[in-house]
Parts: C-alpha cells; structure tokens; sequence
C-alpha cells in the first residue's frame, strides 16, 4: 500500500504539473483526466473505496466530459488541422500513455489479490451511506439546493441571447 | 492501516492544491483557469479523505461527497459563463475583461 501511495502521488503531481505548463487544452485535459485518476488511487490506497469510486466516475468522467463539449462548443483550435497532424504525429501522447500505465500496473496489482492488499480498516460503503443518511441528511438536501441553482442558472447563463422571443 | 502516515497525505494535498493555485494565477486562459480550480477543489477532497482515514471516520469522504457536489455545480455554472464570455467577446483571454475601471 505505501508502496502503491507514492506511485499514484508521484503521478499525480506530474500529471498536475503538466496541466498547468501545457499550451494545447484537450492535452491539458488529458493530463488533467489522469491527475484525477491518480488521486482516485491514492483515495483506494487511504481506505476510502466509495469516494476513489466517485472520484472516477463523477469527476474524471462526468466533470471532465463537460469540460470537452465546451472545447468543442468553443472550437478554440483555429488551426485544428494542424493540431490534429500533430497530434497524431507527435510525441503528444507518449508522457501520458506511460503515467496511465503506471495507474494500471497498480490497479491490476490490487486486483491480482496479493496478500496483505485489501486496504484493511477500510471505511466502507455502508459506514458512510449510514452517516449520510443520519446526521447529515440537511447537508444532502442543501447539496440538492445547490445542484438546482447550479442547472437553472447553467441553463440560463449558456442560452442563446433572444432566444426566449421564439 | 497507518502504513501511510498522515503528513505525507497532507503535504501532497498541500503540493496538489499550490499547483492549482499556480495555475489560476499564471493561466490566462479562462478554460485554464478553471481547470486549475479543480485540481484545488481535488486537493481538497485529499486532505478531508487523508484526515478520515487517520482517525478512520466516514465523515470525511462526506465531505468529500459535499466538494464533489460543490464542484460539480461550480463547473457548469462556470462553463456557462465562459460560453457567454466567448459570444460577448470572442476569445477566452481574461485579460480583456477589465473593463472596470477604478
């Protein structure tokens, strides 16, 4: 587990690192993705099984795939022709496809069962569904609140302008 | 487990969250800018969910739950914006809107 700590933060700081120096945007995104991914890692890593779950699904996917649709709404690339040569010529994708196999290097470690490797006083599912729906069943209704002002104005702010005439 | 300790978790939400800070700082790229939010919004996350796992209590990835919610609100209402920002102004340079002068 230290071990499998200090990998997924080795690459989670260099994934980070190149998301602040890159140029190309969906390249910064992917490196973002794989921050992301890393961080979930280390989540599995600390005993936190639901939130490396949600941290996967919700933020590197969900999250990063609203990103992507407003780089295409934008269609920043004037020269999107030559980016994609590019991209498909140049070294673009090497430091990326390396820190992702070393994320799945770990994972098919965890999954081949090693001895020792099932993260032990894990704070499970269960524990957190408990408290969620326990003591802090206000918080949730107040994160639906804000998840509705966050849709409503979403809708409102990315509206064509005039188009309420039609 | 405390195989890990806990310093170590947090000072690599502390290095997570000062590129973050780096990156709303430096990027003049709005869409940078608000990529660099998230990584410190994660960052974040980290250090609620290292805290949870030392004392080994659920609440911290109920906060971490919280962010997530949090984030994902601040992203679309954010996205939202940076559309409207490019219909008004045609690009996504945050050095042009500084049109409020003091």
């Amino acid at each position: 587990m230290m071990l499998l700590f200090y990998l997924a933060a080795f690459v989670a700081v260099i994934a980070t690192v190149c998301v602040i120096v890159q140029t190309n945007i969906v390249h910064a995104l992917i490196y973002l993705i794989l921050s992301l991914l890393a961080v979930a890692v280390i989540f599995y890593t600390l005993g936190a099984p639901l939130a490396a779950m949600l941290e996967a699904i919700v933020y590197a996917g969900a999250i990063m795939v609203l990103f992507l649709f407003v780089i295409m709404m934008l269609n920043l690339g004037q020269n999107t022709r030559e980016q994609e040569r590019a991209w498909l010529a140049g070294r673009g994708w090497i430091l990326p496809a390396l820190l992702a196999a070393v994320l799945l290097a770990q994972l098919l470690y965890v999954l081949s069962g090693v001895e020792g490797m099932s993260a032990p006083e894990q704070v499970g599912v269960m524990a957190v569904g408990a408290r969620l729906f326990g003591p802090y069943v206000l918080a949730v209704e107040l994160a639906s609140i804000l998840l509705l002002a966050g849709l409503i104005s979403a809708y409102h702010l990315a509206r064509k302008p005039g188009a309420e005439d039609e | 487990m405390g195989a890990i300790p806990v310093e170590h978790g947090l000072i690599l939400a502390g290095i997570l969250f000062s590129l973050g800070l780096i990156g709303v700082l430096t990027r003049r790229n709005i869409v940078f800018v608000l990529m660099s939010l998230e990584v410190m919004l994660n960052a974040c996350g980290l250090a609620f969910i290292v805290a949870g796992s030392r004392w080994e209590q659920a609440d911290g990835q109920i906060m971490f739950v919280l962010i997530l919610t949090l984030a994902a609100a601040e992203v679309a209402v954010g996205l939202g914006l940076i559309i409207q920002m490019y219909r008004r102004f045609q690009t996504v340079d945050i050095n042009v809107l500084s049109e409020l002068k003091g």
